[in-house]
């Protein structure tokens, strides 16, 4: 079982930067073709300083922390295992490329169910901007399962 | 960009659905390379079968919401998106189409602002459920709405 004291835990805090460059690379990757995420010229004309940040991409910046293992080696967990069950993102105010944006990761909520064969933990991070106004708020479900079994409660 | 308008937004009414895919391996490569993740279940056959007892690589559970997040962003502006949850159901394989839909699921009003509910659902060419989520979208009420909020 989980050792409920780490509900809670901080993780080491970071701040991360969306390089122009990757969010077109993301863009492309993932077929988005809006203006405010590819057109600087077009960021620019609605009032942007850089190109926005896509919904999504919040979740990319916060695997990089100075240690992306550190929660697995906080709760003990085997990465190879692990699935991501939900994603949680509220949103506060945009995010642009070359911002600084300020990551708070902690441990959240840690449980299992089916008897203990699946655990559960949620990992969370504020982000928030250079003069510390929050810009999201990110919550991850993650699912430990026990390899070569069938699996459909969750998927990574 | 404007906002869309509450009053024609009647639960149920659903945007246009995106369909993404097929998923190759080329697919989840550049999405490594672009997010970050470099999770070797995504992308590297052999750890998957060794490690985790896969059959294969499979697709990264981000990469179908990224999918799902342009419903949104083709509809409205990026900064009327409130909120964005998703439940990953099922895993998403290699040759899985990814389908994207949005339905109105409800309308409010969060502190003056009028906003809509989403129920969003992905699912493959088979009809097999992969996400759920819901999003919640700030819209705009024309001065002449006849929308009463039952709060």
């Amino acid at each position: 079982m989980w050792d409920l004291s780490l509900q809670g835990a901080a993780l080491m805090p970071f701040s991360a930067e969306a390089e122009r460059g990757r969010l077109r690379a993301f863009a492309r990757a993932t077929g988005q073709e809006h203006p405010l995420f590819l057109d600087e010229a077009a960021a620019r004309a609605a009032g942007y300083p850089a190109l926005l940040v896509p919904p999504t991409f919040l979740f990319c910046l916060a695997m990089e922390g100075p240690n992306p293992q550190e929660i697995y080696e906080r709760l003990g967990v085997n990465y190879a295992h692990v699935l991501h069950g939900e994603q949680h993102f509220d949103y506060h105010r945009p995010a642009c490329a070359g911002q600084a944006l300020h990551f708070a990761p902690r441990i959240g909520r840690l449980y299992a169910k089916k008897g203990g064969a699946l655990r559960f933990f949620e990992w969370e991070n504020r982000v928030t901007d250079g003069e510390g106004r929050a810009v999201a708020d990110l919550r991850s479900v993650m699912v430990e399962r026990a390899p070569r079994e069938e699996h459909r409660h969750a998927a990574a | 960009m404007q906002r869309p308008d509450l009053d024609a937004l009647a639960p149920g009414s659903a945007l246009p659905t995106l369909v993404e895919g097929p998923v190759t391996r080329h697919t989840l490569g550049l999405y490594a390379g672009a997010s970050g993740d470099y999770n070797p279940l995504h992308i590297d056959q052999d750890y998957a079968r060794r490690e985790a007892g896969m059959p294969d690589v499979f697709a990264h559970g981000m990469l179908s919401a990224a999918y799902l997040a342009r419903v949104l962003t083709r509809w409205v502006d990026p900064t009327a998106i409130r909120r964005l949850s998703v439940r990953f159901v099922a895993i998403t394989h290699i040759g899985d189409e990814v389908h994207c839909r949005a339905t109105v699921a409800g309308r409010f009003l969060d502190g003056g602002t009028p906003c809509v509910r989403l129920d969003l659902r992905v699912h493959n060419q088979a009809g097999e459920p992969r996400l759920r989520g819901t999003a919640v979208v700030a819209v705009r009420r024309s001065p002449s709405s006849t929308y009463e909020d039952r709060i």
